[in-house]
């Protein structure tokens, strides 16, 4: 194969601005709707647990990108809930995400659909991911002083109908779309705690979509948009309102 | 292979006067002395000097790893005999992205007010002896990658810089992943990927960099 020349150029970053968050922050109706809606409250941090949770065990050589780093300011604790307010509600929104990605995975090698070992080992692997980000996000939601959201009612009937080649593909597409809505908050979160903690977990999800959309066969930027490398050098991100409309169909009503 | 790549989005940099002097002293100003890269840019913006050019500091040591990037794969397609087909389609692709990385930084740096720094000599060793030697180095480098910016860009006062920090190390994420499915490594080893200090980052890079 020669490489794919159409990669160069025309890719631009598209700086996250102007999305649902924006308009929440500006419009006090729609931000009442959303906190109701995701079940956000106040208050405090303190990231312990994420940060602990960020170890170093990897043991490929391969892998020499130096050690865990401690961050030297510690979590700053905030003493009016309004600091905290947005930034519960980021995490909750990646809650909502981690909790659908989490037992999606679960859901998948449940079913056994999936027979070779290989492909067993990533999917086991992403999966604990996901339930490891699961967990530091509830504790990130308590350490601001909110309450995490209940894990939604997922529908993932279809896909689990479709096959394992469906299942691969909706893994795959699931996994952009994570590294997308991670990317679309990054300016948004003001605590920089959680700011670390979000993007440690943005480049795991940027690692799973890669990967899977390469598992599936898929060229760095396939025709359905989706893709290894979908965006070229530099990666879109997705705000919040783009996100949920894309995930609902595996939210159960 | 153009240096000169124009991002719009980049060029509405807004950079905040505060002053950043905890990241600046325990990290920033290193990245001169270690690696000979020159003094320190000086700061045509008023705001930006008196915060101490952290965020241009930043962008200029990601700089220098895009370089570094950019120089191993360029040097790896020409060097590297036998890669198969797969193989020398993603070292393109990567080549490719990290050059646009290295534009998309200096037009940033240049726009801010700064002076983007130079390309330091490299050395990549016995790196291009074959496939599996160049997907090893390349994997320190990607990994390295995602380590260097996830642990910078906290410190990033900048929205618009912090956006171009995040949309360049989801892809050197997503590089990271490439190869280690290509060297039948697990491509997400972590649960959370490292955050690397400037030290950390400049001391596992100093082995390519030519003195």
């Amino acid at each position: 194969m020669e490489p794919d020349q159409t990669m160069k150029g025309a890719n631009e970053p598209r700086i996250a601005r102007g999305g649902a968050l924006d308009e929440l922050q500006r419009d006090p109706s729609s931000r009442a709707t959303f906190l109701r809606m995701m079940g956000g409250g106040s208050a405090a941090v303190a990231l312990g647990t994420l940060l602990a949770a960020c170890g170093d065990d990897d043991e490929d050589s391969g892998s020499t990108g130096g050690s865990t780093s401690t961050p030297e300011e510690t979590a700053t604790p905030a003493d009016e809930s309004a600091d905290n307010a947005g930034d519960i509600e980021i995490v909750n929104y990646a809650l909502t995400l981690e909790y659908l990605e989490a037992d999606f995975y679960k859901q998948v090698i449940d079913s056994g659909i999936v027979k070779d070992k290989a492909t067993q080992d990533i999917a086991k692997q992403f999966g604990e991911s996901e339930q490891a980000h699961v967990d530091a996000l509830i504790s990130a939601v308590k350490g601001l002083g909110g309450t995490p959201v209940e894990a939604p009612k997922t529908a993932f009937e279809d896909v689990l109908a479709s096959g394992l080649m469906g299942v691969l593909e909706a893994a795959a597409d699931v996994e952009n779309l994570g590294a997308a809505a991670y990317l679309g908050q990054a300016g948004l979160i003001k605590n920089k705690d959680i700011l670390a903690a979000a993007l440690s977990i943005h480049s795991v999800e940027a690692r799973h979509a890669a990967a899977l959309n390469k598992l599936v066969g898929r060229d760095f930027k396939a025709d359905n948009g989706q893709g290894s490398v979908p965006d070229g050098a530099f990666a879109k991100p997705m705000d919040m309102a783009a996100v949920l409309e894309a995930v609902k169909p595996f939210i159960a009503a | 292979m153009s240096h000169q790549i124009k991002i719009p989005e980049l060029a509405q940099i807004q950079v905040r006067g505060h002053t950043r002097a905890a990241f600046l002293t325990r990290a920033t100003i290193t990245a001169g002395a270690v690696m000979g890269l020159g003094a320190v840019t000086p700061f045509t913006r008023a705001a930006i000097a008196q915060g101490g050019g952290g965020d241009l500091d930043i962008a200029n040591y990601a700089l220098t790893l895009e370089y570094l990037e950019s120089a191993f794969y360029t040097q790896a397609l020409k060097e590297v005999s036998g890669l198969s087909d797969d193989v020398k389609k993603l070292a393109t692709e990567l080549r490719d992205n990290e050059d646009e990385h290295v534009g998309a930084l200096m037009a940033m740096i240049s726009d801010a007010g700064g002076t983007p720094v130079e390309a330091p000599g490299v050395d990549f060793g016995d790196s291009f002896k074959s496939e599996a030697t160049f997907l090893m180095t390349a994997n320190v480098f990607e990994d390295l990658g995602v380590s260097a910016y996830n642990g910078a860009a906290p410190m990033i006062e900048s929205v618009d810089i912090l956006g171009a920090a995040g949309t360049i190390v989801q892809v050197e994420a997503r590089h990271a992943a490439l190869v280690r499915l290509a060297r039948d490594k697990p491509p997400a080893p972590q649960a959370f990927d490292k955050a690397s200090t400037m030290e950390e980052v400049l001391a596992a890079a100093k082995p390519f960099i030519k003195a």
